[in-house]
């Protein structure tokens, strides 16, 4: 019976889905419970700062100044049409704090630091590092999931605002100092348009909650790795591929909640 | 407290972030315009406001004097009623004229001070007397229309 078959392997993979959700729960009360250590040990942060943090600039750096000479080109071309180019400051700005910045940040984030989390995290666990810490009656939560659960929070807003830093100055690069927008214009508009509690706090407020998804995702599919070479593998595959696609619908839930138009 | 070359380039990252955030808000936000001067309220009355928002600029002779501060219906004369912020440094004679006006073909909706001639200067709470509504093209569309139909017979 083919059918049957099917049937109960989609069953299988809903009561699957669900009891790693309520598992991942769990785990983030769990992380939450023991964070006192990595608070009072400040440079355990630190130190996961600068792998996921400090490592991440400069794909943050780069992919934002493209992000916005791309911008600056296209908005160009399209309001030329008009004969506003003018606006095309306001457009790159506000493109840029409000979607791309947190959006393409948490992307690129879960692809180079979450990744990296999930197989250190699989790896110690395949090599029995954490079977070790629990021995030595040290909490492995407290002592390796914490920190970098914490980094990740901090780091998150900040590398969406250096990307969009970046971005409106790859924006100003092309369409003021390449085709030639008056920079006055560029500006003036960019500065009329955007908003600081609507726009920028906004996107501020949408890369933290991206930092807290992607680091919880990342750490949990690391912990929840079966101990094999293909089970990392496989973790690190899905850390990528759920958090894609947890930050884009989170992006949309979000954007539906803040930005209804006045 | 034992330093690190990491302890560094994690405080150049975060200084980084910071300083993107504040390049953010002041230079492609509205900080900068937010001014901390005292302000006084005043009231005007449009039968129209168009596409006119809260925190849109109000402006005389192009300067930027004050924004708007709240858009509401008043049901009594159900006209829009709109509220403006002005800064102390400017008083506006009470027979100033507000119109809602556009800058450029597609800009945002901007209020216009006309200043008048009276001797008595407009007060906190007071009102302007004399409104310009905003120019809706549908209507000004629907007018040539008629206008038109008028004229060819």
């Amino acid at each position: 019976m083919p059918a049957l078959k099917t049937t109960r392997a989609i069953g299988h993979r809903v009561i699957d889905a669900v009891w790693r959700l309520g598992l991942a729960a769990r785990f983030l009360a769990m992380t939450l419970l023991h964070s006192g250590l990595s608070w009072r040990r400040f440079p355990l942060i630190v130190k996961e700062l600068f792998s996921s943090g400090v490592m991440s600039l400069i794909i943050i750096g780069v992919a934002g100044t493209f992000v916005g000479m791309v911008l600056g080109l296209q908005g160009y071309e399209t309001l030329k049409r008009y004969g506003s180019e003018s606006a095309l400051g306001s457009l790159v700005a506000l493109s840029l704090v409000r979607e791309l910045g947190p959006v393409l940040a948490a992307l690129l984030f879960a692809s180079r630091a979450g990744s990296a989390m999930t197989a250190e995290i699989g790896l110690m666990k395949a090599t029995e590092q954490i079977a070790a810490m629990e021995m030595m009656a040290v909490n492995p939560v407290a002592r390796v999931v914490a920190p970098r659960f914490w980094a990740g929070v901090i780091s998150m807003p900040l590398l969406a605002a250096i990307f969009s830093a970046m971005g409106v100055f790859g924006g100003y690069l092309v369409g003021v100092v390449l085709i030639g927008v008056d920079a006055g214009s560029f500006w003036s508009q960019m500065q009329s348009a955007v908003d600081v509690r609507d726009d920028i706090v906004n996107g501020v407020i949408k890369s933290f909650v991206f930092g807290v998804v992607v680091t919880l995702i990342a750490l949990f599919e690391g912990f929840d790795a079966p101990p094999t070479a293909e089970g990392v593998s496989g973790a690190t595959t899905r850390t990528v591929v759920e958090s894609s696609l947890a930050i884009l619908m989170l992006d949309f839930i979000l954007t539906a909640f803040m930005f209804r138009g006045v | 407290m034992q330093r690190t070359v990491l302890d560094l380039w994690v405080g150049a990252f975060v200084l980084a972030g910071i300083g993107a955030l504040v390049i953010l808000a002041f230079k492609v936000g509205n900080m900068s315009t937010y001014n901390a001067s005292d302000t006084y309220r005043l009231h005007a009355y449009f039968t129209n406001v168009g596409g006119l928002k809260p925190t849109a600029s109000v402006r005389s002779a192009g300067v930027l004097v004050g924004r708007v501060s709240a858009i509401t219906l008043d049901t009594e004369r159900y006209e829009a009623e709109v509220t403006v912020e002005i800064d102390k440094r400017y008083q506006f004679p009470a027979d100033t004229f507000a119109n809602i006006l556009t800058s450029g073909l597609l800009g945002e909706q901007y209020i216009g001070l006309l200043p008048g001639g009276d001797d008595e200067m407009l007060k906190d709470g007071g009102q302007f007397k004399k409104t310009q509504s905003a120019i809706v093209l549908e209507d000004l569309i629907g007018k040539f229309m008629v206008n038109q139909a008028g004229g060819g017979k």
